[in-house]
């Protein structure tokens, strides 16, 4: 048993925790009422439903890759009941029409969707999206990611107007004109194999830049898939002085590194780059000190006729949704669950908005009067990653054949079993 | 040697070694009043070029020739990638055509790897992916410099080479370095900071910004292309600048040793890396360069194709790689020659 585990049955009525097992020596069990659905946790632990901040569905405008449907049915395999989507889609999510369309068509999937909105208008760094607007639909995130707001006084402005709003603004760290044309990290192994290459400052200039645009202005500010040591330097610094920062790492960035290019395969080729070993070692000492709040998936699925090109022309972005759980278990054993827990669950619902502090349904606690968002997780499960059985539309997974321990048993949303024994039940 | 040629790490020292040897023979018939043997009768190599270039592929489309294999050309220009077919279905599709050797260059760096996944069969020869790898044209260097030396396999080992130019952009410098390095040469890269690559570690050389401080020990010194269309430029004040830093002028040209060889990948812009009356001087190679550009890919094809059918045309074919070299050279003082 897991340190600072108990044995408890839990009791789900109507959406809402009812009952857990008390801690008095007849190891939590309860009495399941007559007609109630009995779901096995067995040699399980029963997690608070995970939360991932950071999920592409491509629905508008690219439905082969993934739709909102078949997106949110990798999230609920995953053992997500809250996802949030990017704005990037075709078109973006960048006016009130796009937003309702994508609640609506996300109304009765297997996970929660919250909807990110766009801070410029078409993603562009030009013009403010309507914040307002969208805020009054319940977006509470907004970012251009896939693209950087480039221009400073542009960042400055929209930090502004989303301080006025009490919305938070999550920043793609990317400067365009250090990273123009780079296909993979720039390091050793970029020079190696001829591959040009995206500079850590690409990200650590606009890291930078933006911790001081939102001390200046006093603007709460999330900084989306950090990935370098210096990113997680700079944020571990604005910390300690007070600067209102949150910061995600995806699976990825904390399991892979740049090394993978040397396959040429582009299923290692995503956007930040997988990084050097250094790098890879800061971030998960930023996740382990808690300079980096959250783990976020960055799911970014594409078509194969897409992903199968030359590796510098191959869009950027992996698939995560279902690996996630896996990955993190696998590669960062050392870290405490409870931590885990934080990192997938409490901590990103808090940072979107929609944990139980600001009246939301995500990041437990499993509590009587909560909602029943459940992942029910066998830590000990050891699988074979195996990219065409994924459910998401499109298989870029760069974990194909990797073993992995530990995997999603069951999902509870709102008090529905989504996912039982690992099959997906809609 | 191996089913494909990739880069020169496919090679190792050995493989470099075989390669020459066995170039001497193609050299010979390259001499002959018809120049072909039947070597490869009856095998097919399709050129896949995707990007511009005549000397490559016409070097490489000789070489076939010359060994009586059939030749299949495509360029993307005319292709039907201009109709959206993807690249992966294009050399599939070539391959469905009955080809032994796939010779393919890319602007993409890892394509000629990529192509080894794609296909079944086919030997894939790299005639350059991005800046990734150029093989044959750092062997057909190596066996100009061991030419030089009337043929000494250990000619390389300690011998002074210098690469100038944008090694950054340049897949001829990757492979060049591979294979000097491999053979005991010792490395020096030259060129302004912004045209080095990122990273050298672990590449086994030195580098340099100041093409003076190491020209006059050079052995060899090796001229790259400042390649505009690639946009070198953006990484220069100007090509001036870079002609007076990094130019092998007619200055620099009385500083280099009498017997240094000064070997140029082409195409040769005068006035630019070198001064138009340098690229004629005696200790300038290019010409020969070419010649033995041929014999290498000859070569290359007959240790990728031809193996275990020697003997069905003995007479005709070379004889397998002689063990012994003439000339006046030592095993392995690494002689200079003259």
């Amino acid at each position: 048993m897991v340190a600072g585990l108990r044995q408890a049955d839990v009791l789900v009525s109507d959406g809402r925790i009812v009952q857990v097992g008390s801690d008095d020596g007849r190891g939590g069990a309860l009495e399941a009422p007559s007609g109630a659905v009995v779901i096995d946790a067995g040699g399980c632990v029963v997690l608070p439903g995970l939360v991932d901040l950071h999920t592409h569905l491509r629905q508008p405008g690219d439905e082969e890759a993934e739709t909102i449907e078949s997106g949110a049915r990798a999230a609920a395999l995953g053992g997500f009941t809250a996802v949030v989507a990017m704005p990037n889609t075709n078109p973006p999510l960048d006016s009130a029409s796009a937003v309702r369309d994508v609640q609506s068509l996300a109304r009765d999937v297997p996970v929660d969707v919250f909807v990110a909105g766009a801070i410029t208008v078409a993603r562009a760094g030009e013009r403010l999206a309507p914040m307002a607007e969208l805020a009054r639909l319940g977006v509470r995130l907004f970012t251009d990611d896939g693209n950087g707001v480039q221009s400073a006084g542009m960042m400055r402005r929209a930090l502004e107007y989303a301080r006025g709003l009490g919305v938070v603004l999550a920043q793609h760290c990317e400067v365009a004109s250090l990273a123009s044309g780079g296909a993979m990290h720039e390091g050793e192994w970029s020079a190696r194999l001829g591959l040009p290459g995206i500079p850590a400052s690409a990200e650590e200039v606009m890291v930078a830049r933006d911790l001081l645009l939102a001390r200046e202005v006093g603007a709460r500010i999330h900084l989306l898939h950090l990935s370098t040591s210096g990113s997680v330097d700079l944020v571990r610094a604005a910390k300690r002085l007070g600067v209102a920062v949150t910061a995600e790492a995806t699976p990825h960035h904390v399991s892979l590194t740049d090394a993978s290019a040397a396959t040429y395969d582009p299923l290692f080729k995503v956007n930040p780059p997988l990084r050097s070993k250094g790098d890879v070692d800061a971030v998960r000492s930023g996740l382990a000190d808690g300079t980096i709040d959250a783990i976020a998936t960055d799911h970014a699925p594409h078509r194969a006729e897409t992903k199968d090109l030359p590796f510098d022309q191959a869009p950027p972005g992996m698939i995560g949704l279902e690996t996630a759980v896996g990955v993190v278990l696998t590669e960062l054993a050392d870290l405490p669950l409870a931590q885990v827990v934080a990192m997938m669950s409490t901590r990103p619902a808090a940072i979107a908005g929609i944990g139980p502090a600001n009246g939301g349904a995500h990041g437990g606690p499993i509590a009587a009067g909560h909602a029943a968002n459940l992942c029910i997780v066998d830590l000990e499960a050891t699988w074979v990653v195996d990219p065409s059985r994924l459910a998401s539309r499109s298989a870029n997974s760069p974990y194909g054949g990797r073993k992995l321990t530990g995997r999603v048993r069951h999902t509870v949303l709102h008090g529905e079993a989504v996912v039982i024994d690992g099959e997906a039940q809609r | 040697m191996t089913r494909h040629l990739l880069d020169i790490d496919d090679l190792g020292a050995d493989g470099i070694t075989e390669v020459l040897q066995v170039t001497d023979s193609f050299a010979e018939v390259a001499r002959r009043a018809i120049p072909k043997v039947p070597t490869l009768r009856g095998k097919t190599v399709a050129t896949l070029f995707f990007e511009d270039s005549t000397r490559t592929r016409i070097s490489f489309e000789t070489a076939a020739k010359r060994m009586s294999a059939d030749v299949l050309s495509f360029a993307a220009g005319s292709s039907s990638l201009k109709k959206g077919e993807s690249l992966r279905d294009t050399i599939e599709t070539i391959e469905a055509m009955g080809i032994d050797a796939v010779i393919i260059r890319h602007p993409s760096s890892g394509v000629a790897l990529q192509a080894t996944r794609w296909l079944s069969d086919s030997a894939v020869v790299n005639a350059g992916d991005g800046w990734h790898a150029h093989p044959t044209q750092a062997l057909l260097d190596l066996y100009t410099v061991r030419e030089l030396h009337d043929g000494d396999d250990g000619c390389f080992r300690g011998l002074r080479v210098v690469i100038v130019g944008d090694v950054r952009h340049s897949r001829v410098a990757r492979s060049q370095v591979a294979a000097y390095v491999a053979m005991g040469a010792r490395v020096t890269l030259a060129a302004p900071a912004t045209l080095m690559p990122p990273s050298v570690e672990g590449w086994g050389v030195d580098a340099t910004n100041d093409l003076d401080e190491v020209l006059a020990e050079a052995d060899v010194v090796s001229l790259l292309r400042i390649q505009e269309e690639r946009g070198s430029g953006a990484f220069l004040p100007s090509l001036r600048e870079y002609t007076a830093e990094f130019g092998l002028t007619a200055d620099r040209a009385h500083r280099i040793r009498p017997d240094a060889v000064v070997l140029h990948p082409g195409p040769m812009v005068r006035g630019v890396e070198i001064a138009s009356d340098v690229a004629d001087l005696p200790n300038v190679h290019v010409t020969r360069q070419v010649a033995n550009g041929v014999a290498v890919r000859m070569a290359v094809l007959f240790l990728l194709l031809g193996s275990g059918e020697t003997s069905r045309a003995a007479g005709d074919v070379p004889p397998p790689p002689a063990p012994t070299h003439a000339g006046p050279t030592t095993a392995n003082g690494g002689s200079r020659g003259s």
